[in-house]
């Protein structure tokens, strides 16, 4: 199931709309890399409110995800993960390393357009 | 009776996943998580249950290749529960206490598996045969 992606302004946003299979997850992760550089975005959302599991390879892969777009320039916020998941993720022993998460989509947005602000007087 | 529905089996209260690629991950993580509902598992212990056997399918594909997850539901003394049992004819695994140390792995993954699942799940036990496969079954009660 392929993830569509949005361009809105400087950021991309990725709505995972079902359960993704491993190969689907490693597609989004190359996309976005890709996406990246060709539309110049600063900040990438990738949002996982419908997933219902987050298991080992999911949370290497969306690691892997930040880690790739940020060496492209970008910082990535992870949004969604739903409370049963969210405790499921901390039985297993998951982590999400340094990834930035938020609770939802305004907030992801919000903290993308904190840690993407410009310095005000470049430029002038 | 045996009825074969979307490459899953189910045989009397038994539902038998195949599992050879990364979408029947998927197919069997669903299946668990459906059965579990229908024993009586909410809310995180769906999360729980489905997780546990997400990684113990792709243990499978990573060191078996194929195998199948049987899911079924159990009755001890009036709990509930539900058994997963994940078993492949694959290489087998040499070294179980080793296997089952957290951080190790010989494949592509972060070495969470087995020791992953087993921290998800109420029951663990392993049995394994170098060169003639491996049994994972594991239990999780309805609380």
């Amino acid at each position: 199931m392929l993830v569509p992606i949005l361009k809105q302004g400087d950021f991309l946003i990725a709505t995972i709309q079902s359960a993704l299979t491993d190969d689907d997850l490693l597609r989004l992760r190359d996309d976005l890399a890709e996406q990246v550089g060709r539309y110049r975005s600063r900040g990438v959302i990738v949002d996982v409110t419908v997933l219902d599991v987050m298991d080992s390879f999911a949370a290497r892969t969306l690691r892997a995800l930040a880690h790739m777009v940020g060496l492209r320039g970008a910082r990535t916020v992870i949004v969604g993960i739903q409370p049963e998941v969210a405790f499921a993720m901390v039985q297993l022993g998951l982590t999400l390393g340094d990834v930035e998460t938020a609770l939802d989509l305004e907030e992801g947005l919000e903290l993308l357009h904190k840690r993407t602000k410009r310095s005000a007087s470049r430029g002038r | 009776m045996s009825l074969l529905v979307n490459k899953v089996a189910i045989v009397g209260d038994e539902i038998h996943v195949p599992i050879s690629s990364d979408a029947d991950i998927v197919i069997a993580r669903q299946q668990g998580r459906a059965l579990a509902e229908r024993i009586g598992f909410t809310g995180s212990s769906l999360a729980v249950v489905a997780t546990a056997i997400s990684e113990v399918a792709r243990n499978i594909i990573e060191y078996a290749k194929r195998g199948e997850i049987v899911l079924k539901p159990v009755n001890q003394g009036g709990r509930q529960g539900l058994t997963v049992m994940a078993r492949d004819q694959g290489p087998g695994i040499p070294d179980i206490a080793l296997a089952m140390q957290d951080g190790y792995s010989t494949a592509k993954g972060l070495g969470l598996g087995l020791p992953g699942a087993r921290r998800l799940m109420d029951e663990f036990e392993i049995i394994s045969k170098v060169g003639r496969g491996t049994t994972v079954t594991m239990k999780k009660w309805v609380r």
